[in-house]
Parts: structure tokens; C-alpha cells; sequence
């Protein structure tokens, strides 16, 4: 059974519709990369995917618990289906630690001990350990984004999404934070990652799924993927992006 | 014409016991004020619906009507009106509650310009990680709102310590009182009050200052290093 | 109570509510014009001149309205002049008008980027060319919103003008109150005489507001 399962996923906003019926199917620790244009709909279908937005129509799964239409709370949702953005978020009047604290102290109500702890093992998977009481204006943007995967980690999900983690970076800083994210790739984390990282999406990914006018257009492995497109259009966008 | 303020330093207690009122009804104001603004500031966030669309209506009213009218009428009305509804009230009580719901309503107007300039960000940040519309207004919303119209904020308490001159007219023993008592008795009115009025300068730089200090150590996010 | 009825205390406050405005109209022409001749000063004048237009700004700033009243009444008297509550009034409100309109222009003035006076610098205007054809006419428009907003505060500013005997809305409301003694209702009535004057300015200032960072001004 698979852990992520959206069926039939619609979506406009207004007269434009987005999702012109998503269905996607995905393992528990598998690495999904959406790639397309932009405008192809592929943050939409991650932002529906923890309810950020709410879609039209359809259903998503979780395991074998619905998870969209109010089926689960917002807490539950967070607990369960994690998300890290562009341009990281973070909560700049509260420090490093704090930020990934917050969410275990006051939505899951973990004693505060516990929550530090936690923060700490997260903190240190991303390698950001030494930074713990620093504010986010104190660090990089590499440095930020790192944090801002520790602080979806700390809730413990079964599934992280990445909205284009990457996209707000200098291209120096790029690295450090795919780093992690192929660790967490090794772990046995399910990733759900729209990126423009083709190297990434080619060398991490088990699967590459290519959005186009809002639908799943093509989707394989990544290497049949990339060296043999089999339509013009995605070939026309690996011409483009590589 | 001759000044001669002399005639002043018999009544250093009596501008002391003022000054001690100001001081004190500025920073309970101070305290109630900013709360009660926190409190109309988070029933009015968003697009609030049901019950809370109601309320957040009155309370726009509420602010509407304090910031179009005079303070002193304000007082006046809180005063003499109150008494005459059968809600009996002591000149200090009317005096700070006038004081309290004008801070309140202009700081939750101020605040409210910091709470709408929060990016969509951090509320999405907030919603992914699972935080209600409480949890997010108090720990992620709110601070950042403050330190970002921290300067209005400031000067907006100056203004009602500077306007809590006018509680005098209800005879509450404030600075501008010790001011009309003693001109009363001297009649040296321009001498007391060039003394008085230079106190309250000294009280809004003061205040000022004390307002800055605090802020430096409640924001201190703020002064990042790189990024 | 029972020899006023409620359109008595409407006719006298509407009768007393006219010197309000009128006051207000004095306060903020007078402040207006003292505000713009300090607010040019400020931007050219020597330094002295500027840290004097500072003091005097921050001094008005930082005192009670009501002080500034019982300076310029008492301030009067003892330079030997008898003032009426009606000149102490109108020059009090005057001068606290032109501090803060002075600040607020100041501000509007050094909100032009700096880019705008290099701009007219290189093209050989002096000062005062720059000032009139490049950075004012941009500073206009950016003071309108504030300064209509600031007009509500000149008109609640003059009620405090009743405290040294200036008969105007606050002051013929105490009167009233004296006399019929239904206070709820006669400073209710006040109250909404302001209202009735200062909403209409708040709605105005800030449509304007509006319109001008719609526009994309900042």
C-alpha cells in the first residue's frame, strides 16, 4: 500500500484551472522529484498535499487515513506531512532552537525537555548544532534553509515536502543544503521535492515526475527519464533547463 | 516684567506628589493599554466571521470613535457620564480607564499596520508546522508586528502621557494639577508652569529613552549579523 | 433638567461648535504657513538655524497641549499684555500646528530619494530651482495624506482651548452641563459634534493614503 495517494486531485483559482486531475502514488522512502515550467501547477500539488491549499477535488491519502477536506486537523496534519519552503520562513524573533521547539511545544505539547532534545538531534542532523542560539538574521541562507529542514523534522512526519528549497540560494550555498537532503534521502525519508535541481532530481531521486499545463505529463526512473523523454514537451524542457 | 521662581520651591512636595501620579498613571496605562490593543488587534485579524465578525465590528466602531474625539471629551463623558447612569466612579478610576481605551484603541490600530505587513511566509511556516490561529498570533505574529511599528508605539505613549495633562480638569493631583494649585496660591502662573512644562519634556525624554533601552533588549533579533 | 429640552442643548452646542471650527481653520492656516516657512529653513538654513527649528519642534512635540495653552495665556501677561482666551488660543494652537506640520513635511521632503536632488544638481539647478521644480512638487504629494490626517488632531487640539475659558463646543458642553445636568447625553452630543467634523478627515486621509501607495509610491 502506498503511503502518499492522491486521486483526481482539481484545483483553480478562479477561472484558471491549476490541477487538471492529479493521480500520484508514493512508497514509503521514496525520493519524488516534480520538475516542469512554472505555472505547471507542481507547488500547487505540493501545497495541497499538506493543505496549504485546499483543492476542489479529489482525495489524498495518508497510509490508509484520508488526510484532505478537514479530515485531519491541522496538527495532525503537521505531525504527519512536514514542509520547507523557498525562502525558509523562519521565525526571526525566535533563535534557532526556539524555532524548531516551537512547533513540539505547543501543538504536540511535548514536556520541554523532551522538545529540547529533540531539537538537538534534528539540529545536529543538519549539521547546525553550533548554532543553536542564533538568531535566523545571524545566518546565511544556506545555514537558514538547514534549519528550517530541522524544524519540519523535530514534528516527526512521515513525508517532507520541499518547495523549491533551493531557489532562494547563492549558488555556493546550494550545496550544503542538498547535503543534507540526500542524507535524509539515505535514511529511508519520503521526500516529495519540487526543484529545479535537475543534477539532484537525476542523481537522488528514485522517481522524476514532469508536470505540464496541470497534469502529470511523464513520470519514471530518472535516468530513462532524462536520456529518453518521450514527449517533445519534455524534452523541449530538459533542452531548456540542462 | 520679572520671573521669579523662587516663590516655587515651597511647593517642591506638592509638584513631587504630581509628578508621582503622572509617572504612575502613565505606566499602568502603559501596561493596560498595549494589552487591551493586543486583545482588539487579535479579534480583529484576518477576515473574522460569525460572532467574531460582530465583535470585530464594534470594536472598529470603538476605535473610530476614540480617535475622532477629543480626549477631554472623552473624559468628560466617562466622568460625569458614567455617575448619571447610575455607575458610580472616582476621578482617578475615570481618568485612568479615559486613558486606557485611547491607548488602547490607537495602539491597536498601529498595531494593527504591523500585524498586516507579517509576509504570508511565516503564516504559511506557522500553518505547515501545525499551529491554530492562536498559537500562531502569539508565537509567531505578534513580536515581530510590535518591533515593526515599535517607533509609532513610542510615540503614541508620549502622546497620552503628554495628554493625561487634561486628567487635572477632573481635579486627579497629576503634575498639571500641582501646576494650577500653585498658581492659585503664588499667582506666579507663568513661572509654574514654564517649570511643568519642562518636567513633562523631561518625562517624554525619559519615557523615551526607557522605551528605546527596552526595545534594544526585545528586539534584538533584529540586529542580525550576515544574511 | 426640565427647563431644557434636548433641542436647547442642540442649539447652543451647534451655536458654540462654529468658534470650533473657526478656531481650527485659524490653527491650521496660521500653523500652515509658520510650519512651511520652517520647514524651507529647516532644509537650507544653517545649522544653527536647523538644531533651533529641531528644539522648537521636539519642545512642542514633547510638552502638553495644555501647557503650551497656559503658557501662551499667562506667558502673555506677564509681558504686560492682556490676551484674550481667544488670541492665547489661536496663537497656542498655531505654533503646536506648525512644530508638528513641520515635522511631518520634513519628513515628506527627505522621502524624495536622494537620487532626485543629484539628479537636478547635475543639471545646474541651485537649491532653490531644485527645491521648486524637482523635490516639492514630489513631497506634495506625498504630505497630502498626513497632513489631512494631522488636521483631525488641530480640531480635537482646540478643545482643550476650553480649559482657559475659549467658549467652544467642550467648553458650552461643561456650561450645559451645569446648568441642565444630563451629562451622558450633552457629552455624548459634544462628542458627536467632533465626530461629525474629525470622521470625514480620517475616512479622507486615508482614501488618500491609499490611492498613493497604490500607486506604488513608497
Amino acid at each position: 500500500m502506498a503511503l502518499v495517494s492522491v486521486k483526481d486531485l482539481h484545483k483553480s483559482f478562479g477561472e484558471l484551472e491549476v490541477l487538471k486531475g492529479i493521480d500520484l502514488e508514493i512508497e514509503a522512502g521514496e525520493v519524488v522529484s516534480i520538475i516542469g515550467r512554472s505555472g505547471s501547477g507542481k507547488s500547487t500539488l505540493l501545497r495541497c498535499l499538506n493543505q496549504l491549499e485546499r483543492h476542489d477535488w479529489g482525495t489524498i491519502h495518508l497510509a490508509d487515513q484520508r488526510l484532505d477536506g478537514g479530515a485531519m486537523s491541522p496538527g495532525e496534519l503537521s505531525q504527519n506531512v512536514g514542509m520547507v519552503f523557498q525562502s525558509f520562513n523562519l521565525f526571526p524573533h525566535k533563535t534557532v532552537i526556539e524555532n524548531v521547539m516551537l512547533a513540539p511545544l505547543v501543538v504536540k505539547q511535548t514536556p520541554r525537555d523532551e522538545a529540547r532534545r529533540i531539537a538537538e538531534q534534528v539540529l545536529d542532523k543538519v549539521g547546525m548544532l553550533e548554532k543553536i542560539d542564533a538568531y535566523p538574521a545571524q545566518l546565511s541562507g544556506g545555514q537558514q534553509q538547514r534549519v528550517a529542514i530541522a524544524r519540519a523534522l523535530a514534528m516527526n512526519p512521515k513525508v517532507l515536502l520541499c518547495d523549491e528549497v533551493t531557489s532562494a540560494l547563492d549558488p555556493e550555498l546550494v550545496g550544503e543544503v542538498l547535503r543534507v537532503l540526500e542524507d535524509l534521502a539515505r535514511e529511508g525519508m519520503t521526500l516529495i521535492l519540487v526543484t529545479h535541481e535537475m543534477k539532484f532530481a537525476r542523481d537522488v531521486s528514485h522517481r522524476v515526475v514532469f508536470m505540464h499545463q496541470g497534469r502529470i505529463h511523464e513520470s519514471g526512473d530518472p535516468q530513462t527519464l532524462f536520456t529518453r523523454p518521450e514527449t517533445p514537451e519534455l524534452s523541449q524542457f530538459i533542452a531548456s533547463v540542462l | 516684567m520679572t520671573l521669579d521662581f523662587s516663590t516655587l520651591l515651597p511647593y517642591t512636595d506638592v509638584i513631587l506628589e504630581g509628578l508621582v501620579t503622572t509617572l504612575w498613571l502613565t505606566v499602568v496605562t502603559t501596561a493596560a493599554g498595549i494589552a487591551l490593543a493586543i486583545l482588539v488587534a487579535y479579534v480583529r485579524d484576518g477576515s473574522p466571521t460569525g460572532t467574531r465578525a460582530v465583535i470585530s465590528r464594534l470594536l472598529g466602531g470603538y476605535v473610530e470613535i476614540v480617535r475622532n474625539t477629543p480626549f477631554i471629551v472623552q473624559l468628560f463623558f466617562l466622568y460625569f457620564g458614567l455617575p448619571a447612569l447610575g455607575v458610580p466612579i472616582s476621578a482617578t478610576a475615570a481618568a485612568l480607564l479615559a486613558m486606557i481605551l485611547n491607548l488602547g484603541a490607537y495602539t491597536a490600530e498601529i498595531l494593527r499596520a504591523g500585524i498586516d505587513s507579517t509576509l504570508k511566509g511565516q503564516h504559511e511556516a506557522a500553518r505547515a508546522l501545525g499551529l491554530s490561529r492562536r498559537q500562531s498570533f502569539r508565537h509567531v505574529v505578534l513580536v515581530p508586528a510590535f518591533s515593526r511599528v515599535y517607533p509609532s508605539l513610542i510615540s503614541q505613549c508620549i502622546i497620552v502621557m503628554l495628554g493625561s495633562a487634561v486628567v487635572s480638569q477632573i481635579s486627579v493631583f497629576d503634575l498639571t494639577y500641582a501646576a494650577n494649585f500653585i498658581q492659585s496660591r503664588n499667582f506666579r502662573g507663568f513661572e509654574v508652569y514654564l517649570v511643568v512644562t519642562l518636567i513633562y519634556l523631561l518625562l517624554a525624554v525619559g519615557l523615551r529613552l526607557a522605551f528605546e533601552f527596552v526595545g534594544r533588549r526585545l528586539f534584538a533579533f533584529r540586529q542580525g549579523g550576515s544574511s | 433638567m426640565t427647563d431644557f429640552t434636548l433641542w436647547d442643548i442642540v442649539r447652543n452646542l451647534l451655536l458654540a461648535g462654529r468658534w470650533t471650527v473657526v478656531l481650527s481653520l485659524i490653527a491650521f492656516t496660521g500653523g500652515a504657513i509658520v510650519g512651511l516657512l520652517l520647514t524651507l529653513l529647516r532644509m537650507g538654513g544653517l545649522t544653527p538655524i536647523r538644531w533651533l527649528i529641531r528644539l522648537y519642534v521636539d519642545v512642542f512635540q514633547g510638552t502638553p497641549l495644555l501647557m503650551q495653552l497656559f503658557l501662551a495665556y499667562f506667558g502673555a501677561a506677564v509681558l504686560g499684555f492682556d490676551v484674550s482666551a481667544w488670541t492665547a488660543a489661536s496663537v497656542a494652537l498655531t505654533l503646536f500646528t506648525s512644530a508638528f506640520l513641520c515635522d511631518i513635511w520634513r519628513g515628506c521632503v527627505e522621502a524624495v530619494p536622494s537620487g532626485q536632488w543629484q539628479a537636478s544638481r547635475v543639471l545646474g539647478l541651485n537649491y532653490l530651482q531644485s527645491m521648486r521644480h524637482v523635490i516639492l512638487p514630489q513631497a506634495l504629494r506625498l504630505a497630502v495624506p498626513p497632513t489631512v490626517g494631522f488636521s483631525v488632531q488641530v480640531i480635537k487640539g482646540t478643545a482643550l482651548a476650553s480649559v482657559i475659558g475659549f467658549v467652544e463646543l467642550t467648553k458650552a458642553g461643561t456650561m450645559l452641563n451645569n446648568a441642565a445636568f444630563a451629562p451622558f447625553t450633552i457629552f455624548a452630543l459634544v462628542a458627536l459634534g467632533y465626530f461629525i467634523l474629525c470622521y470625514p478627515l480620517s475616512r479622507y486621509a486615508r482614501h488618500l493614503e491609499k490611492k498613493l501607495y497604490g500607486a506604488g509610491i513608497r
